[in-house]
């Protein structure tokens, strides 16, 4: 599963980094680091981390079955480009 | 544009993008959520589907991340006929016409340039060529110098001090690694964020075992017989012994394959307006021809109308979002691209960020926090006003100083923040460079006139 963040709006919550800890990790006190190709065994503590981070800076794609209707997740981002 | 036109360009219409990296693929979701139904076309010179960069000097160095793994999720469906490892090689303005270097030719109704930028080389082209001297720029690039770091060399040698190079140095470090790092200014990141700052980073650098000379240019790169690089000859005429020598010198844009086809295109990038829309080389604006990303060069009303070009992430995709919506909408429901620039580094485990242009400040204000514990809030002031900030360690805090650069806040800053010290009440020199003289760093040119007075109230789009 691919998953980008967007690091201008990540405040370093840690949410991520707590709830898919093979994902996402702290570098230092603020910085986040993470792998952009999650293994597929990470898929629900991905959907997880996308879905508690305060400032919704995660974005991954591969997420759709977990989130409901397919595409649901790709809809709520594409709305936000007005 | 009549509207049937329009309607028609939306439902049957070609697109065609050149660049298939971030911009690029940001732009193609967007024209597919925004109802473009008609044909879409990415050409990309790389082989690969769109992938991030940033990953490559931060997580895949620190060996958490495969530098054949940073492809990008896709937001939308883009339904698209990829064209890649093959490169545009010229544009026919009046025809239409795209052409590849394959010697194909592409029609487009509406076109968008993304091409970006790429690392400028080592200017010597045989030593250039020396086993071990490495760029980095793309997914390949990171691949092999990441198998070279990994292989434990003796000495890295970094040349240039901004962000890419002291994010390699900083990994370099991490993996135990011996590493020099040469900068003809007086500190790293001196273009982008100033003399001040550059001191603080200057002291990150040397607390971490980084062999930093500033001062100094590298006059020539050695090689052994067997055509391996092995030393770094430097202007103080001190020579080190190095096995991998990375090249940071900054970039160059994509423009080339645009010469002489009139637009208006350079070294510089190419100019358009704050809609996105290219100008030809007479400066008039063009209607089909689109621009986003790195290689783009535009007026921001924020910073006086200064033609601006960002190397920055989050402009590349709210650029491609702003040119994607303006090529399929009425000239009325057109919207202006006028981002905050917004940027983020890590080295040496500090998260550095900035908002704003800091490199049009003048002056600069520890409003929060201390440099000594490299934690702190820098403000940039501009003809009494703010005009960027910069926070290590203190990202929180960006947002509020983004406010402020909106409104035109006056400086030097009055308010008193939280964490204040004494000595950040008088703004001193931010001390940038002259910016006559060429450096290779700044992310951020500013390529326009200078501007007096800020006139216009200030409502960002939204992102
Ligand atoms: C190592 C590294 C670290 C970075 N870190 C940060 C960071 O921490 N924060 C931040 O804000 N930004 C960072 N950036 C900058 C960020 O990656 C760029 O701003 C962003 O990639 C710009 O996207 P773009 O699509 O405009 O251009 P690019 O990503 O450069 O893509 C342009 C694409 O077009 C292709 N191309 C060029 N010419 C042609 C042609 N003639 N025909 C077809 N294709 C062509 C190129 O090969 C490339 O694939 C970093 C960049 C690098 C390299
Ligand atoms: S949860 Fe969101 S804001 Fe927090 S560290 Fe992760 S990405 Fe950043």
């Amino acid at each position: 599963m691919r998953l980008v963040v967007d690091l201008n709006k990540c405040q370093g919550y840690a949410q991520c980094a707590f709830l898919a800890p093979d994902v996402f990790a702290m570098h230092g006190e603020e910085s986040l680091v993470y792998n952009p190709h999650a293994p597929e065994e990470q898929r629900e503590r991905l959907a997880r981390a996308v879905a508690a981070c305060p400032v919704q800076a995660i974005t991954a794609d591969g997420l759709e079955d977990l989130a409901g209707e397919p595409g649901a997740g790709a809809a709520q981002e594409a709305s936000d480009v007005r | 544009m009549s509207a049937d036109h329009l309607d028609w360009l939306r439902r049957e219409g070609r697109i065609l993008i050149v660049g298939a990296s971030l911009a690029g693929l940001r732009a193609a979701e967007t024209l597919r959520a925004e109802g473009f139904t008609g044909e879409l076309t990415l050409i990309g010179d790389e082989p690969y589907e769109p992938y991030d960069r940033p990953p490559l000097s931060k997580s895949v160095l620190l060996g958490m991340a495969s530098p054949h793994h940073t492809e990008l999720p896709h937001r939308w469906e883009v339904d698209a006929k990829w064209r890649l490892g093959i490169p545009a090689s010229g544009l026919d303005l009046a025809a239409k016409r795209v052409r590849l270097a394959d010697g194909d030719e592409v029609p487009y109704d509406r076109l968008l340039i993304a091409t970006g930028v790429r690392a400028r080389p080592w200017p010597k082209e045989d030593e250039a060529r020396l086993s071990g001297v490495c760029v980095l720029r793309t997914r390949d690039d990171a691949a092999d110098l990441y198998q070279r770091l990994k292989a434990g060399p003796r000495r890295v040698f970094v040349i240039g001090a901004g962000f890419a190079g002291s994010e390699i140095a900083s990994a370099c470090r991490e993996m135990g690694l011996a590493v020099t790092v040469a900068e003809r200014a007086g500190a790293p990141l001196v273009g982008a964020l100033g003399g001040v700052v550059g001191a603080v980073a200057a002291d990150l650098q040397t607390e971490s075992g980084v062999d930093l000379r500033t001062h100094v240019t590298v006059t020539a790169l050695e090689g052994d017989s067997v055509g391996r690089v092995r030393a770094v000859h430097l202007s103080d005429e001190s020579v080190v012994e190095a096995d991998v020598v990375v090249v940071s010198l900054g970039s160059q844009r994509n423009t080339d394959w645009l010469a002489g086809s009139g637009l208006g295109a350079g070294p510089n990038g190419i100019a358009c307006d704050a809609g996105c829309r290219a100008f030809d080389f007479r400066g008039i604006v063009t209607d089909d021809v689109f621009v986003a990303g790195d290689v783009a060069r535009s007026p921001h009303a924020l910073f006086g109308y200064q033609f601006l070009s960002l190397e920055h992430w989050g402009n590349a995709v709210a650029q491609a979002e702003t040119a994607a919506h303006n090529m399929i909408c009425h000239g009325a429901d057109r919207r202006p691209h006028l981002w905050m620039p917004a940027f983020w580094s890590s080295m040496f485990g500090v998260n550095i960020k900035s908002v704003g242009v800091p490199p049009m400040g003048d002056q600069l204000m520890i409003t929060q926090g201390s440099p000594a514990e490299r934690r702190f809030v820098g403000v940039y002031g501009y003809q009494g006003r703010v005009i960027a900030a910069v926070s290590f360690d203190s990202a929180r805090w960006l947002e509020f100083y983004a406010r402020q650069i909106e409104r035109g806040a006056p400086f030097p800053v009055e308010f008193p923040t939280m964490d204040r010290r004494p000595e950040g009440r008088q703004p001193v020199a931010a001390d940038f460079p002259d910016p006559s003289l060429p450096t290779h760093g700044p992310t951020v040119t500013l390529t326009g006139y200078s501007p007096a007075d800020q006139q216009l109230v200030f409502h960002p789009a939204l992102h």
